[in-house]
Order: structure tokens, then sequence, then C-alpha cells
């Protein structure tokens, strides 16, 4: 790739051809080393960290004697401010994570891999690890003969300090994951005074390591090889699809700058072979290959190749966000007018819609019923027909009730088993064995409805009411 | 082959297919090879600490002295510490206290492994009885309300602990054979009458002979049986021999006896003795467990 082009002249970019003899497309062989070129992108990067910010302050919002969020695996819990939420109720997350799925899917239809470049972990946790590696060891070159570099002080004083400061980051980060599922004040008590249980420090163990690896080591080969999402937003794009694109109309035949050329008179493409699109790239892919695999569209290309044309007198945009249709001169159709923005607008609503229907009709308390299906029935002395069922009542309110059980369906019906109300404890399911019994001619049919009615009184006075209905079965006729 | 290399200085073994098709010596990957030597180190300090050699008789034993049975006993143990405070409580009590005691009946009939409720119905109560106590063809069903022995706690625990019939610990004899004693008409007579009872119609005739043949000494003169002879209640609706003509069922029954020992053609209905087989423990908690089916009185 680097064509070393020695018979030139002066010109607006020769320092940048300098620094670019080294760039070439990175196979994974060796570690990249991204330059750092501000500019409106790289600064909407910077912001995009606020997205995060929650991750790390959340778990230290209370509410009234708990903390806020918090996902009480344990006990089979989670509070989400004033709701609360029992494994009974766990499809809303389904579809929490289908809304999500269809917002990725939406998204990357629209705008590309919006989520790779500005807001995945994986990047801007890279992100910040090079940046304290910048800080540390200076620019990429610097950084490359470092590496090169025998070992000396300056060389192991710099890199312990770097490896620690990433450790400290990767800490922060696997304590704010843990702060999420126990007290978070009380997880800091317990790791300053070495008291932390067996599976925080596993938790927070594996996500130090993970953050250390990933963010520190693999960076952008984890986005080559390891993440499903990526491979699975690239099949998301299409040519309407508004990306970071070269436009390479515009740019080609490229080449370099010669010596007195300005861009009024240059006889070449836009173009000049500076790759500073390449150097500034957090993957070292070469956008102007067009939409590859390895392109996580972070738009930092975008900030380098502009701050060039400026340099040069070209005009800015050689590289911009545009959709492959556009830039062949076809007119994109507005948003509104592509299907898939229907379709998965549709189903994002949708599952949105179920969500805050769940929530909002979440029953405080609940009748499972188990019919006993060994044996389906049982003939009584007395003629009739007795059917054996397991109740089991989930009370997801905070104060103990008396269940009281009635059943009807059946003409005749008799309930035996409820005699005592069922004693429901708070927050968590409560069985009773019940056996409801008909006279066999008061059967019609071989299987028959039953309804089970409960209803139980709370410490305010709420009365809480629920029926279910199950299948009262017979002998055959 | 490496003679006449056409791609030389490419690090190739010389191994060359179809024209350019080659093998090439490239090293595998450092993170590979690190993992590879750590793999090796992992099995030595394995081998070490865990028995590995195979002697004559046994192996060596390793230097964390670990042995898969001892692993085993030290599970048990900890099972066993766990399950003793119901344990050592159903010891004490009897099985009346037990099923009153909400917290120990509900171990016994939803616990599992050893010892529990499920385990013991299914290993020597099933077979006959059904795996929730449905019967089977044959075999009295124990999830009803019909008991010929009688359907209290202890009384189930008696019938588990001694058995029933003619082998049993306190011996039954049975229902005698009516062939040689009654005639025919006689015979269908009564069947026809006891089957009337049962449907709660009564018929006079039927009712004279019930009383004359000595019917009346065992089963009572209402005919609602008594469990202390182990005779049934003919009046309700569920039969002990019950076949799709219950009429010719009943008349087979009156006219061979049942658990009569020099009948080849007699009922059999014997409830064998667990009290040597099963702990005293064990039988309380089936006692428990088959109160629980529903219908224990």
């Amino acid at each position: 790739m680097s064509k070393v082009e020695t018979k030139q002249g002066h010109s607006a970019v020769d320092e940048l051809y300098a620094e670019a003899v080294h760039w070439h497309v990175n196979t994974g062989e060796e570690t990249i080393h991204a330059k750092r070129i501000p500019g409106t992108w790289r600064n909407v990067k910077w912001w995009s960290f606020v997205v995060w910010l929650p991750f790390f302050l959340g778990p230290y919002l209370r509410l009234g004697d708990r903390q806020a969020v918090l996902f009480d695996i344990p006990s089979r819990k989670f509070h989400i401010f004033n709701i609360t939420v029992l494994p009974q109720d766990i499809w809303m997350l389904a579809l929490v994570l289908l809304f999500f799925a269809i917002l990725l899917a939406l998204v990357t239809a629209t705008a590309g891999r919006v989520w790779c470049g500005f807001f995945c972990f994986q990047t801007l946790w890279t992100d910040v690890y090079t940046w304290i590696e910048e800080r540390l060891e200076g620019s990429p070159q610097k950084r490359r003969k470092l590496e090169q570099a025998p070992w000396s002080l300056d060389k192991i004083s710099r890199k312990t300090i770097k490896h620690f400061l990433w450790l400290i980051v990767a800490a922060i980060t696997g304590i704010s994951f843990a702060a999420w599922f126990v007290d978070a004040y009380q997880l800091w008590i317990d790791i300053f005074t070495l008291q932390l249980s067996e599976t925080a420090v596993i938790t927070i163990g594996l996500f130090i390591a993970g953050t250390y690896v990933l963010a520190g080591f693999l960076r952008e080969q984890t986005c080559f090889w390891l993440c499903p999402y990526a491979r699975i937003q690239g099949v998301m794009v299409d040519s309407t699809t508004v990306v970071p694109t070269y436009d390479f109309h515009r740019g080609e035949p490229r080449g370099r700058m010669k010596k007195g050329e300005t861009g009024d008179n240059r006889a070449l493409g836009d173009c000049v072979s500076c790759n500073q699109c390449i150097a500034v790239c957090p993957t070292g892919v070469d956008i102007r290959h067009g939409q590859q695999e390895g392109c996580i569209m972070c738009a930092l290309c975008i900030d380098a190749c502009d701050t060039v044309m400026d340099k040069v007198g070209l005009p800015r945009g050689l590289i911009r966000y545009e959709s492959l249709d556009a830039l062949n001169g076809k007119q994109n159709p507005p948003i509104l007018k592509r299907p898939r923005v229907w379709v998965y607008s549709a189903i994002a609503i949708a599952s949105l819609i179920g969500v805050v229907f769940g929530l909002n009709t979440l029953d405080a308390v609940e009748l499972k019923v188990l019919h006993s299906r060994q044996p389906l029935f049982v003939l009584k002395s007395d003629g009739s027909i007795r059917n054996r069922y397991t109740l089991k009542v989930l009370n997801k309110t905070t104060s103990d009730m008396q269940i009281k059980v009635t059943a009807t369906g059946q003409d005749g019906l008799v309930l035996n088993g409820v005699e005592k109300p069922i004693a429901a404890t708070a927050g968590s399911v409560s069985a009773r064995t019940v056996f409801a019994s008909v006279p066999r001619k008061n059967l019609k049919v071989e299987s028959g409805p039953i309804l089970f009615h409960i209803e139980g009184k709370d410490g305010d006075g709420t009365v809480y009411t629920y029926t279910r209905e199950s299948v009262f079965i017979g002998p055959k006729r | 082959m490496a003679d006449n290399n056409p791609f030389p200085g490419e690090n190739n073994t010389g191994h060359i297919w179809d024209d350019d098709l080659r093998e090439l010596k490239n090293p595998p990957p450092r993170w590979w090879m690190i993992l590879y030597y750590a793999s090796i180190a992992w099995c030595v300090v394995y081998a070490l600490l865990y028995p590995m050699i195979p002697l004559i008789t046994d192996s060596n034993k390793g230097l964390l002295n670990w042995t898969m049975m001892e692993e085993y006993k030290e599970g048990l143990a900890e099972l066993d510490q766990i399950r003793s405070k119901y344990e050592s409580r159903i010891k004490t009590m009897s099985a009346k206290e037990i099923l009153a005691d909400p917290e120990l009946s509900n171990y016994i009939s939803h616990g599992d492994g050893a010892g529990a409720g499920k385990v013991l119905f299914g290993d020597n109560c099933s077979a006959c009885h059904g795996s929730a106590g449905q019967g089977t063809p044959g075999f009295p069903v124990l999830a009803d309300d019909e008991w010929i022995w009688g359907g209290s706690i202890e009384k189930i625990e008696e019938t588990i602990k001694n058995g029933r019939g003619p082998k049993a610990i306190i011996p039954s004899p049975g229902m005698p054979a009516h062939a040689a004693t009654l005639s025919l008409q006689e015979i269908n007579g009564l069947a026809k009458y006891v089957v009337g009872l049962s449907e709660g119609k009564d018929d006079e005739s039927g009712k004279k002979l019930f009383m004359e043949k000595g019917c009346v000494g065992c089963h009572g003169v209402d005919g609602k049986g008594l469990a202390a002879l182990g005779s049934v209640n003919l009046t309700d609706a569920i039969w002990r021999f019950d076949e799709e003509d219950r009429l010719s069922s009943a008349a087979y029954t009156i006219r061979h006896g049942v658990n009569q020992m020099n009948n080849p053609k007699s009922r059999e209905a014997e409830m064998p003795t667990f009290g040597t087989r099963l702990s005293a423990d064990e039988i309380k908690k089936l006692a428990v467990y088959v109160y629980k089916f529903g219908g224990g009185k």
C-alpha cells in the first residue's frame, strides 16, 4: 500500500506525506495507533459518553430506604424506581430487548452503524484507553517507537502507569456493573473492608479482565472477529443508508500534491493521497475502498479529510455522510417513504406499547391453577367426581395477605381444602392443594370449565381479586 | 520436489500440488502457542494434585488426597445435615402429628431424593397402586375416599406396616366362597341386590336374602361394611373388583370369595407386609404421603 514517491517537491501537506509512509491496511498483526484529529465528529464522540453516565451514577440513586434501581437476583425482585418486577413479569424484558433490537435495526438502516461508531462500550472504552495511552506515551509515531525501543526505566514507568490507569478504569467499570445488583454503598464498604461476597469478586474480576483485555489489547479486533452485531448490522445497510462515504467521483484519480500545486490548478482528483483517513481510523481500514466490514462508521475520517481539504484549499466533504445512491446521482427517498422504516417503527412501537401495557396491568395478586394429571379424576364413594388442583397464589404486594378461595363453573361444585384461607406471603408464591367435587350426573362433558376466584385484603384495606379458569375432568360417557 | 521450488523465499514446505497449491511453514499465532504451553503447565499441575498414575490395586493419591468417593460422602453428609432437622423430628413424632405439622408434611409430600415420600411410594407402592395412587386394574385406588381397612392416618399406617390379607401380621380370612352353599339363583339375587344398593335402590326380596344368607354378619345390616374386618361398604359407588358387567362381577365374587387360599378361582386382594422391609420412619412418611392423595379421613 505504502507507495513512497521520492521525486516530489514541497506542498501544503508534505509533513503528512512523511508521516503517511507507515500506513497500510490493518489485518490484525499489529496494534493500531490511531491519530487524534479534532473536529465535529470527534466532539460528537466525546458527547456521546454522556449516554454511559447513568451506568456509573445510576446505582447511587436512592428511593426511600432502598436503591432506586436494583436487580436483586437472590430474592428474585427487580426494582426499577417505584416499580417492582418479579420473575413472573419477565416477559416484558423480551419486549424491551425486542424494542432495542429493532431500534438498532431502524437506526442502522437509515444512518449506518451509529451504535458501533458512537455508543458501543467497546468503541468508547477503547477510546478512553487510547486517550490515556496518548497522554502517557505521546503521538502514534512516538508510541510505535516506544514499542520498538529497548526496555528502559522511562519505558517501564510509562507502561506501568498506563496499565495501572487501565486497570483503574476497568475496576470502576466492574464495580459500577456489580452495583446494579447489590446495594451500591454497601458494595463500596465491602470492597474497602475486604468483605466482598464470592459472587461479587467473580463478577467484578471478570469485568476487570474483560475491560482490560478487550479495550486494552483486542480493541478493533473485537469488532472484526468477536462481535456478532458488527456482522448483523453490516447486512442492515443498503444503498439508501447514509454512511461515511468517500466520494470517488470527486476524489479519483487520486495522487499527491505536487510542488506549487493548489486546489485551483490541480490536475488529478481531489484526493491528495495523504492517507489521513486511514491514520485516524480506530479500526485501521481505508474508507476509500468503499463500505466494508471493518468500518464502524465513527466518522473520524470525515474530520481528518476535512482538515486536509481546508489545508490544501479544496472544498470539504470529499469524505462525508452520504448514501451510495446519492453518490451515484440518484435521489434518496425521504425517510418516511422507506418501507423498512415503517416496518421497524411499527415493531418498535408495538413492543413499547406491550411494555407500557404490561407495567400498567401488573396485577398485585395473581393465581395459577395446576390441574393434577395423575389421576385426572377420582370417583368418590358418594358417586361424585373429584379433581385435584394445586393453587399458586403470587403476592406481589409488600404485605402478607389471607386469601379466600372460591370456585364456580359446575353445578353442585364442592371445594375442599380452602376452609382456612391461604396465607400469601409478601413478594412470593404460596401453594395450596385443593379438591373440587361435582356429582357425576351434573357432568355434561368430559372436560368442562371451572373458575377459581381469590380475594385478599392488604394492610391498607385495599381488596385484590383475581380469577383463573381451569378444567374439570370427568369420565367418558 | 524442493529442488525446483517455483515459489522461493516464501517459506513453504516444498509440498506443491496443482501448480500453485502449497503448504506454508507459518508459525502458529503467539496467543495460540501461549495457550498451548499453558495447557501443558495445567496438565502438569493437575497430574501432581490429583490421582494420576495407575498402580496395581489402586492409583497414587495426588497431593490433594482427593477421591471421588470422599467428595460423594461429603455431599451426602451435607444433604443429611439439611434433612436432619426434619428427619430427627419425624423420628420422635407419630404419623398423625407429622400430618398436622405443615412443614413436615410438606417436606414429605414435596421433597425429593432418597427418603422423600414420592421416592418411597414410587419404589414400594406404585407398581400396584399407580404412580399417584390412581390404582391399576385389580388394585385399589388410594386417591379416592373409600378405605376398606379404614382411612384414618393410624389405620393407613397400620395397613402399610402389617399388610392385609391371609399372609398379613394379623391375618384376615377374606370373604368365603358361596358356590357350594348358595344356589345360582340366590347368588344372582344377591348380586342384583348389592349392585342396586350402590345405585341407591333397595328391594325387599334381595334384602331378605342378604339377611338370611349371612352377608349381614360381615357387611352389616345397612350393607356399609366394617373397616375392622375389612368388609367393604356395598352401598357406595366404588367397587373393589370393578368390571364392565358389574352384576356378573359381583356374582363371581360371591361365588368364589376373596382370598380363599384353597380356591384358585378366588379373588385376590392382598396387601404385603412392609413393616419387615421399611423402617418405622419410612412407613410414617408413606402413611402421610398416601393420606395426602386426598382420600384420608
